[in-house]
């Protein structure tokens, strides 16, 4: 009574599609990273000479990721850069997690009292090493939670890129179900594929934190 | 290297129609912010419940909505329910969509603001002869609005930018639905885009400071 077509190849090419969604949100995060953290450091320690970067990072917040996507696809037509549909993916959602990252380190940095941070620059410290050994190691715990909120922001975000021609896990499905007609059992089958990705760099994240507070 | 002529005069002509798109991204992310806050009081009450299938459903519903992408969910809305023959309007299915993240996202948000209304305000409202639901409608909830009002504003900011998604399952009556019909039409895809994303930003920005004027109004005692 219960007979579908969906095939070990079908699910073979989800897969492939969850790799790609994978693969981005690492070049994404990776960036968001790097980039937010610079940028989260100067919001942080040099509040006023910085806020024109908080209104320009204020923008990627407050446009919809969709419409980034498509101005940097035909901006990078109209200038002429050759990158791919994937480079251009990764770009975009790398600035998009670097605003929020931004404002999570300058969070973070800020969590950290003055009081210890002076007490670090009288023990003969210098303003870089207090920086090192005594604000980031403090700031990271607090911003982990928030960071690990952003991944998985990021991976859920991924599926936009599929307007610009990225065949990633969800435009995968969507090919699925446009040639064997089960769109229900097709789309149960990639969310649950996208529920389980979250949930394994949830618990991974999680128990990190654990660990962490355990040495504190 | 650079040969493209920008078309911004022309582009403008189409602003009328947009403005009138902006009213419909702006009323279908409000509609979807009303709907989301009463289902996610429903879902924070459930998730409280003593009775399994109640916080089965209510923890279900959150740990859905926070690990699929919305699009996703707009997708199973739209093709999904279409599959089992009940064949809902692409705007309908953005609303839902947009509707169910949002009760997701508010009804975890409105379990923060839950625990810091002191357990002893419920038993002294319920000593005092409310009834429980009296003590949710008088003593909990004006706590709790008061407490999630930032993540609230937040979130309807969130709802609005959702809103693009519904273009992708052929919406075309929203700012993004709008802006896409003249792109296909012209090609001036930069020019239109770019026009949508300041409008998105100017209604995100309006969103922001009425908020911090609410705020302001509401909370000054």
């Amino acid at each position: 009574m219960f007979s579908t077509s969906f095939s070990w190849n079908d699910l073979q090419f989800l897969l492939n599609g969850a790799w790609v969604t994978l693969q981005l949100t690492c070049w994404a995060i990776l960036l968001g990273t790097f980039a937010g953290l610079i940028f989260g450091l100067l919001r942080a320690l040099l509040p006023r000479a910085s806020l024109p970067l908080a209104w320009v990072l204020d923008v990627f917040r407050s446009v919809p990721l969709l419409i980034q996507f498509v101005l940097f696809n035909s901006l990078k037509s109209i200038v002429g850069l050759n990158i791919s549909a994937f480079s251009v993916g990764c770009i975009v959602l790398g600035v998009y997690a670097a605003a929020y990252f931004t404002e999570i380190v300058r969070g973070g940095v800020l969590s950290v009292p003055l009081t210890v941070r002076r007490a670090s620059r009288s023990l003969g410290l210098s303003f870089f090493q207090d920086l090192r050994w005594i604000v980031l190691p403090m700031a990271s715990r607090v911003a982990f939670p928030g960071w690990l909120n952003l991944v998985l922001g990021v991976m859920k975000d991924t599926a936009l890129v599929m307007w610009i021609g990225i065949v990633e896990l969800l435009r995968a499905s969507q090919t699925i179900v446009t040639r064997i007609q089960e769109p229900l059992l097709v789309l149960c089958i990639a969310g649950l594929i996208y529920y389980v990705m979250s949930l394994v760099v949830a618990r991974l994240g999680a128990r990190l934190e654990r660990r962490w507070q355990e040495n504190d | 290297m650079f040969d493209y002529t920008f078309q911004w005069r022309a582009t403008l002509r189409a602003l009328p129609d947009m403005l009138a798109g902006a009213w419909v991204t702006f009323e279908t992310a409000a509609l979807s912010m009303i709907f989301g806050v009463l289902i996610a009081l429903a879902l924070t009450v459930m998730r409280e419940a003593r009775h399994p299938l109640l916080r089965g459903i209510g923890n279900g519903w959150v740990s859905i909505a926070r690990n699929t992408p919305s699009l996703f969910q707009i997708y199973v809305l739209y093709f999904g329910l279409g599959s089992l023959g009940l064949h809902v309007s692409s705007w309908f299915a953005l609303l839902a969509g947009i509707t169910f993240n949002n009760a997701g996202y508010l009804a975890e948000n409105f379990r923060g603001g839950l625990k810091a209304v002191p357990g002893t305000q419920v038993r002294a409202a319920r000593s005092l002869g409310m009834s429980a639901f009296q003590t949710y409608r008088m003593i909990v909830v004006p706590q709790l609005l008061r407490i999630v009002f930032y993540p609230l504003s937040n979130q309807m900011v969130w709802a609005v930018l959702m809103t693009s998604l519904g273009v992708i399952v052929g919406l075309n009556n929203d700012l993004t639905g709008v802006t896409q019909d003249y792109n296909v039409k012209t090609f001036r895809t930069f020019e239109y885009f770019t026009i949508a994303a300041v409008l998105y930003y100017l209604i995100a920005k309006a969103i922001v400071a009425t908020a911090r004027l609410m705020a302001w109004r509401l909370f000054r005692y």
